[in-house]
């Protein structure tokens, strides 16, 4: 078996190409720059007044005291807004070479033509490449990049943005709509079910970039749709910035899927706000996957505002040396009989930190609602640490919550029975912890649930001894 | 590695946690040789087990273990295992998320090494053949690591690992314990077809019974530590007629338990 293979090429994505943007802010964040991007994007004015707004609420917001440690993080030293190319292109062909390049490293041409109904690039700032299959558009749906869509469905975009999380939501939400720039626009008609997943795939490639992705989606009544997106960046010794927002409306007897593999190089912060309301008998499903960055919070979250409702949120953290996953998910029962679901897998190793904070919330309304919540650890060493903070809010006596948490560690009987059977230390620690996480992997389509189980090899790969 | 296996234990003291069980044990196995070990309980029979796979709680303190005169004790617990040492556990691992069929599999690629893997139709063809000898239900294949499995089931189990794997030394450590009629009978059938000159057993119990379906070639008693007495399998019924307690008579020894000092 390989032995552990130098630091910086552990993480294999950590290569970056040359810079080949055709505008870039400076660096830090002023009123003109927010102004500059809105301008840049030839935006209406409502969207720039949002901005604005959003601007003046960030100033003025205190950074968080809790979860992961932000004093690290300078926002003078950001570039908020970098523009990669002139024009999106609808084939690849049409996408500048370097970053076309970058992206047929990362495989996702291939895995376009292989397995996904409609694909969306991002690279810096701006959405670079975005196509989808024609079948969808006939059905009338809608997959854009959110700045497309202002221009091309304000009516929409204006009824919904903003509305799941408003601007004062917390500072980094404030921070996302006043730069915000890229993301997925999706809008799923009446009864229509998209069979086959739609994919956005997020590129970091400077020094000290800060990416703010905006996603909308909106699943109609009767409809269902997979979104899957996934994240990379460079290594470089200073920091950069992702704090995207995505807010999901699922109408009633809809159902949403939302698929994350997050796999930040470990110099980036991670601070995602997403949240996702449902009508009555609709069904979100936050499928969460966090293994790289520096430190990630985030908790994905549904706010079930119509009876029958559903939730769901599966995440697994994984938190290598000097990562901190803090990470999590919140359920908001506000109507009667919903059910939500919380099943949070994490793994420390190498001295890293995984929490899991959630908040499992039953409002005066929510009479025979359900909430299950299951926390699992597994802490492969002495220097790795774990916390489980769980909230509850209960405004209603009858409702079933019910919590169950786990610590274990990686015993020293398992790993000689399986080692008796022939495998080394690293298979063996690598089968206990892939079937630990297989909650997870199972519910992730098959091309994803390979990638995955590739990537925890990877990780594991010459963490013990 | 098709010769015949030569397992070969010399003077072997073994601690756990600083507390001497094993203290100067000799043994040889050799291909087509089946030995039983029987000893009443505490006289250090499983912490046998255990050392010749490498057990990280099981000190040797001295003496050597050596197939084909290789020397065992420098080997890693998955060196033992590819090298054809196996060892069917008392109280197996329960490993969530991982099903049988992918552990064994695993296993398997693990002794052929890479570029040589078993293909997937020939693994799923043995092991359902194998899986009938035993009696065990298809559902099996797919259910996780010994997750909820009953002892029986378990054991069973391990027996359905060692024909997959084809060890060239198996030890058996009282895969008759907790076992019905039926199950030992099946456990026994399994254990007999694997029988060959390729492969050497050491079968680890406290009872007889297990003796009547797998017959011994040669049967060894073990009391504090150390083995006390050997013979063919006329010893194992003798033990079965008449217990223990003519031998400590013979050999003077008041408690047989490792703890005691004759």
């Amino acid at each position: 078996m390989a032995k552990k293979a130098p630091e910086l090429e552990e993480y294999q994505y950590g290569f970056h190409d040359r810079d080949v943007s055709v505008f870039r802010t400076q660096k830090g964040l002023t009123r003109e720059i927010v102004e500059e991007i809105s301008r840049m994007k030839e935006e209406p004015e409502w969207m720039l007044e949002f901005r604005l707004k959003a601007l003046d609420l960030f100033f003025s917001m205190p950074m968080p005291t809790w979860g992961g440690d932000l004093t690290q993080l300078n926002f003078d030293d950001i570039t908020y807004y970098v523009k990669p190319s002139e024009r999106q292109g609808r084939s690849w062909d049409e996408v500048p070479e370097e970053i076309k390049n970058t992206f047929d490293k990362l495989g996702i041409p291939e895995a376009e033509q292989k397995f996904l109904a409609g694909v969306s690039a991002q690279y810096e700032s701006e959405v670079v490449y975005h196509n989808m299959q024609k079948e969808l558009e006939d059905m009338g749906v809608i997959f854009c990049d959110t700045d497309t869509a202002v221009k091309e469905y304000p009516e929409i975009v204006k009824e919904y943005f903003g509305t799941v999380i408003p601007p004062s939501d917390n500072k980094f939400a404030a921070l996302n709509s006043a730069v915000w720039s890229g993301g997925s626009f999706i809008y799923v008609p009446k009864g229509v079910k998209c069979e086959t997943p739609l994919q956005a795939y997020f590129r970091i490639n400077s020094e000290n970039m800060g990416q703010f992705e905006r996603t909308l989606i909106i699943a109609d009544e009767d409809s269902f749709v997979h979104y899957v997106e996934g994240c990379t960046a460079p290594i470089y010794s200073t920091d950069s910035l992702h704090s995207a927002v995505v807010e999901i409306i699922v109408k009633e007897r809809a159902r949403c899927r939302y698929t994350t593999i997050q796999n930040w190089s470990n110099n980036v912060y991670n601070l995602v706000t997403k949240r996702a309301v449902a009508y009555a008998d609709a069904n979100m499903e936050w499928i969460d996957g966090n293994i790289g960055s520096k430190l990630t919070m985030k908790y994905p979250a549904v706010v079930m505002k119509g009876p029958r409702a559903k939730g769901t949120v599966l995440s697994i953290a994984v938190a290598g040396k000097g990562q901190h996953q803090d990470a999590g998910a919140k359920m908001l029962h506000l109507a009667p009989d919903c059910t939500s679901t919380i099943v949070s897998k994490s793994i420390s190793k190498d001295g890293g930190k995984v929490t899991y904070r959630g908040l499992t919330s039953f409002g005066r309304k929510a009479e025979g609602s359900k909430s299950n919540v299951k926390c699992d650890t597994l802490i492969l060493d002495n220097k790795s640490t774990s916390d489980t903070i769980p909230y509850n809010e209960i405004l209603n006596d009858k409702i079933t919550l019910e919590h169950e948490a786990t610590v274990s560690k990686v015993s020293e009987d398992q790993l000689f029975y399986l080692m008796s059977r022939g495998l080394t230390e690293d298979e063996a620690t690598q089968m206990i912890v892939m079937g630990f996480i297989e909650p997870f992997t199972k519910e992730l389509p098959m091309e994803y649930a390979v990638e995955m189980n590739r990537l925890i090899k990877f990780e594991m790969e010459g963490s013990i001894g | 590695m098709s010769k015949t296996p030569h397992l070969k234990i010399e003077d072997l003291h073994v601690s756990v946690e600083g507390k001497e069980i094993l203290k100067g044990l000799n043994l040889e196995i050799k291909g087509g040789e089946v030995h039983a070990i029987m000893g009443p309980n505490g006289t250090g029979k499983s912490t046998l087990a255990a050392a010749l796979m490498g057990h990280p709680k099981y000190e040797v303190t001295s003496g050597s273990v050596t197939l084909d005169g290789e020397d065992v004790l420098e080997m890693e617990t998955d060196e033992r295992g590819r090298a054809g040492m196996f060892l069917a556990m008392q109280y197996p691992s329960e490993i969530t998320g991982v099903t049988n069929a992918d552990f064994l599999r695993s296993a398997i690629n693990a002794r052929r090494g890479e570029g040589n893997e078993i293909s997937l139709m020939k693994f799923i063809r043995q092991m359902d053949e194998k899986m009938k000898v035993l009696e065990m239900d298809e559902s099996f294949s797919q259910r996780y690591l010994n997750e909820g499995f009953s002892g029986g089931e378990k054991k069973r189990n391990e027996i359905l690992q060692m024909m997959m794997l084809n060890p060239r030394i198996a030890i058996l450590d009282e895969i008759d314990s907790g076992l019905d009629i039926d199950a030992l009978k099946i456990v026994a059938k399994g254990v007999n077809e694997m029988r060959s000159p390729e492969r050497g057993f050491l079968i680890i119990t406290h009872y007889q019974r297990l003796l009547n379906y797998i017959e011994p070639d040669f049967v060894h008693v073990m009391m504090q530590g150390k083995i006390v007495r050997s013979g063919g399998a006329e010893l194992s019924e003798k033990l079965e007629a008449e217990g223990y307690d003519w031998i400590k008579e013979e050999l003077g020894i008041e408690d047989e338990t490792v703890g005691a000092n004759a």
